[in-house]
């Protein structure tokens, strides 16, 4: 797989993908920065999404509200996500209408207010949206297995933050967070769509040429040793449904094993996709655990989460126990499969088809001029455009014996955390 | 900034140029489009035969004969079907609203032979298999424990029975546990045999193929499909606008945030105030960050993440919205702020600056929400069901552009009085107060 795709990094240490796509008068312009709940420190923790929130509260040149006018009266479609190890900003516009976007981002670099009003404003929103994810069983599950999963690794906090430090962050934590993160020497600016890359890296070098930019030293995590004994935990919470997670040790982005882990992923609970815009998903009712667990009557659904990520990460099975099963039924044929895995090599023949799989998904998310844009910046936030471009052809090196080996290595028992939400039936 | 989008080149805009449009002899009405721009292919269309004709001590039984159409067919079992549509990445699902049967997939154009087939297949020759219905009741039986835990849902379902009393939009596509408990196999044999007919079915193909392709594909497998069963006619109860202010509140235990779904009726797709409610609901609760009401209760109050407004308009009525999610002890508060944008918003024009930004925004978003197969494809099946034209999506800017603010107001007027309103929330009750949210 080859594109035709323009790299170049400004001497302020802006790095700047461009990718001409003509089929629409539509251009995507996405910027990324190194930061998210990587890199937070315990008091501090949801501070880089809340830096994102703030984002939208206003320059001198782009007042609070102006911006969004401004973009959605052009029809724009934008929006901001704070991630484990990345937040981004994305403007797609009617491609006669880029310089707006241009204009907002450089802008808001470096030019953002931060006052004490809006903070506090926008204090009780973030913890309303901590409270809705509160909701969710799921949410709470996840909380109580991260923290369980890392004993000291920044992974282990939601990105949205504690609610203690969402009570005692101020504004002054949150503009030094900002002046820190927000330069272009932290910076990747992604852009795909109805333009000519010369002009447009024109365009974007006048624009951020005088930002001052100042290279931020990678913070080195020390990833926290794999489990070395399993570990299980329960929630109790409002409802009358059990949910189970499974959470084991992910390989980062960069390892060859997470290509491994993909395809036992695929096989296991049906294959992921990692498009964000576009291209929806395969159903997964010929997975293992979907036979092993829907058809035989345990559970009612089953799904697997797998992420690229900058250092290891978890890889997940959600299962959805059915009413008259309980989870202890549900854990034991779980483990039956897994044990399957790890004892009797897979066809080959499986193996391709989680290829054709993804390649199917890249199709699907390449109708999309925001999804390509998001794919040229995203996999800069763990490694480079290329490691988009060689997926499938990493997919398809792995072999049975490989994938055993790894299925072994990876998905051992001692390693897990094992969340079950257990629903008080409606008694709270 | 102060550029405006109040033009569009419409050849590139999806219209009679490009939409190719085919009646088979048995009623089928298939719509093609080509983009060669990717390998992909979407596939999204409708039968007749939705929820309005599930029997009340049955509702649900549309949704569940939809899901159960993938359980098994004449020529293949359950995992035989998905077998040969995951193996190529492809998806393919059903699924059912009031007046629908709701169908929609994705593969690559290679494959689209095969999609067809097993489309075709499910539609015609379903078997319904017990042992599959079983496993399908106990996830709707689930699906349905965990909704009763939603308050989103829970606040959104009980507003639609509340301004449709004894109306199918008042009631849930999914139905209640005692239904779908219910229902046998032969009610899904029967509703498939009364409702399912190539008449009222219409289907869009859109991405890496010919038109005629698309055409001659789908001839070759509904083609020949007949109903000769006689069919049902239903009747429906009027619809009125709520007579006075109600306030429910749906008790959920144990749930930090509560959601308040607050409206009345909105117009019917086929009203000719649509866009004029459109256009302003997009003023009161969607443009830029959520409108006047998410600037009110988000951006000045801080009282919620989200709080938005909605126009959601069917064949009969509609509905018009406001929902947000909000702390329990900040309910009455939000509540009180919104209707007073209801009262500002029934009482005054909207500002021509106002009026102009919407106008711009919504002519500006078309090309991006048709960049992709599948935005293609609901557009033209919209333009379908509607009735509205090949060319309506090249119309749309002059349409709405003659919308004005003095329309907007007569609208808003017809269908919201903000002292008869539907306010309906639910979650927990308020135990605490805010250590630093009591600044009104």
């Amino acid at each position: 797989m080859t594109e035709n795709i323009l790299t170049t990094t400004l001497d302020n240490g802006l790095k700047i993908l461009l990718k001409e796509i003509h089929t629409s008068p539509i251009i995507s312009h996405w910027v990324w920065y190194r930061v998210g709940s990587r890199y937070e420190t315990d008091g501090n923790t949801g501070i880089s999404h809340w830096v994102e929130h703030m984002q939208f509260k206003g320059t001198p040149k782009f007042p609070a509200g102006v911006l969004d006018r401004a973009i959605s009266r052009d029809g724009g479609m934008w929006n901001a996500f704070t991630h484990l190890d990345w937040t981004t900003f994305f403007e797609t516009v009617p491609a006669d209408k880029v310089d707006l976007a241009l204009d907002l981002e450089a802008d808001r670099m470096i030019n953002s207010i931060y006052e004490r009003e809006e903070v506090d404003s926008e204090r009780t929103v973030i913890i309303s949206e901590r409270e809705g994810h509160e909701n969710e069983p799921l949410f709470r599950l996840d909380e109580a297995i991260q923290t369980a999963a890392f004993a000291t690794h920044p992974y282990r906090n939601e990105v949205i933050g504690n609610m203690k430090d969402l009570h005692t962050i101020q504004r002054d934590d949150l503009y030094r967070h900002y002046q820190k993160y927000y330069n272009p020497g932290n910076a990747v600016l992604a852009m795909a769509g109805d333009f000519k890359v010369e002009k447009m890296l024109d365009s974007i070098k006048n624009r951020y040429i005088h930002n001052p930019g100042h290279k931020l030293p990678f913070p080195q995590i020390i990833p926290d040793p794999v489990l070395q004994k399993h570990k299980q935990l329960e929630v109790k919470g409002p409802g009358e449904t059990t949910f189970i997670e499974l959470s084991w040790r992910a390989p980062a982005a960069t390892n060859p094993d997470f290509f491994a882990l993909t395809v036992l992923d695929s096989l296991l609970t049906g294959p992921t996709s990692l498009n964000m815009f576009g291209g929806g998903g395969i159903s997964n009712k010929t997975s293992r655990l979907y036979k092993a667990l829907v058809e035989k009557e345990i559970a009612v659904s089953v799904v697997g989460s797998l992420q690229a990520t900058v250092d290891p990460y978890l890889y997940n099975i959600t299962i959805t126990v059915r009413p008259d099963r309980d989870a202890a039924t549900v854990l034991k044929a779980m483990d039956t499969e897994i044990e399957r895995l790890l004892e009797t090599p897979v066809a080959q023949s499986e193996i391709d088809r989680a290829v054709k799989q993804a390649r199917a998904l890249f199709a699907y998310g390449s109708e999309n001029i925001t999804n390509q844009a998001f794919w040229l910046g995203y996999s800069n936030m763990f490694d480079q455009y290329d490691w988009f471009l060689q997926y499938v052809d990493r997919l398809n090196a792995v072999n049975p014996m490989l994938l055993m080996e790894k299925a072994r290595e990876l998905l051992e028992i001692s390693h897990r955390v094992t969340g079950i939400y257990v629903p008080d039936g409606g008694q709270a | 900034m102060n550029s405006t989008n109040r033009s569009l080149n419409v050849s590139s805009i999806p219209g009679p140029q490009d939409i190719k449009r085919k009646v088979l002899a048995n009623g089928v009405t298939v719509l093609a489009r080509s983009n060669f721009n990717s390998a992909s292919v979407v596939v999204s269309g409708y039968l007749g035969g939705g929820s309005l004709l599930d029997p009340l001590d049955k509702l649900g039984l549309a949704h569940f004969t939809s899901l159960a159409l993938m359980r098994g067919t004449q020529k293949h079992n359950f995992q035989q079907l998905f077998n040969e549509l995951e193996s190529v990445g492809a998806s393919l699902g059903f699924g059912a609203s009031v007046h629908n049967i709701n169908l929609g997939g994705r593969c690559l154009s290679e494959d689209l032979p095969l999609m067809t087939s097993i489309l075709a297949d499910c539609i015609l020759e379903p078997t319904f298999p017990n042992e599959y219905l079983e496993r399908l009741r106990a996830q709707l039986l689930t699906s349905l424990t965990i909704r009763a835990q939603d308050t989103a849902e829970m606040a959104s379902l009980t507003f639609d029975q509340l301004l449709f009393p004894g109306h199918p939009y008042g009631l849930p596509e999914d139905g209640y546990i005692e239904t779908i408990q219910r229902i046998t196999q032969k009610d899904l044999v029967d509703f498939h045999k009364a409702h399912f007919r190539p008449e009222n079915m219409a289907i869009v193909v859109v991405g890496a193929v010919e038109p005629e392709a698309a055409f001659d594909l789908l001839e070759n497998k509904l083609g020949l499909w007949q109903n000769t069963v006689e069919k049902q006619i239903v009747n429906l109860p009027s619809i009125t606008p709520p007579k006075k202010t109600t306030r429910k509140h749906i008790p959920i235990p144990g749930k930090s945030q509560s959601d308040l779904v607050m409206g009345s009726l909105g117009p019917k797709r086929h009203a000719p105030d649509y866009l004029a409610a459109s256009i302003g609901n997009n003023i009161l609760g969607q443009f830029g960050m959520m409108g006047r009401i998410g600037d009110s209760v988000r951006e000045q109050a801080g009282l919620a993440y989200y709080a938005s407004t909605s126009v959601n308009s069917w064949i009969e009525a509609g509905s018009w919205e406001v929902s947000a999610g909000v702390n329990p002890v900040n309910i009455d508060k939000a509540i009180h702020l919104i209707i007073g944008e209801l009262e500002k918003f029934c009482s005054e024009p909207v500002t021509a600056e106002e009026i102009e930004d919407s106008k711009s925004n919504y002519i500006g978003r078309l090309p991006i929400s048709l960049e992709s197969n599948s935005g293609v494809a609901n557009s033209i099946l919209n333009l379908e069901r509607f009735s509205l034209g090949l060319d309506y999506l090249q119309r749309y800017p002059s349409l709405i552009n003659a919308i004005t603010p003095a329309e907007i107001l007569e609208t808003a007027q017809r269908y919201i009085n903000p002292k008869n309103l539907i306010i309906v929330s639910a979650g927990s009750k308020s135990k605490r107060k805010w250590q630093d949210a009591d600044r009104d």
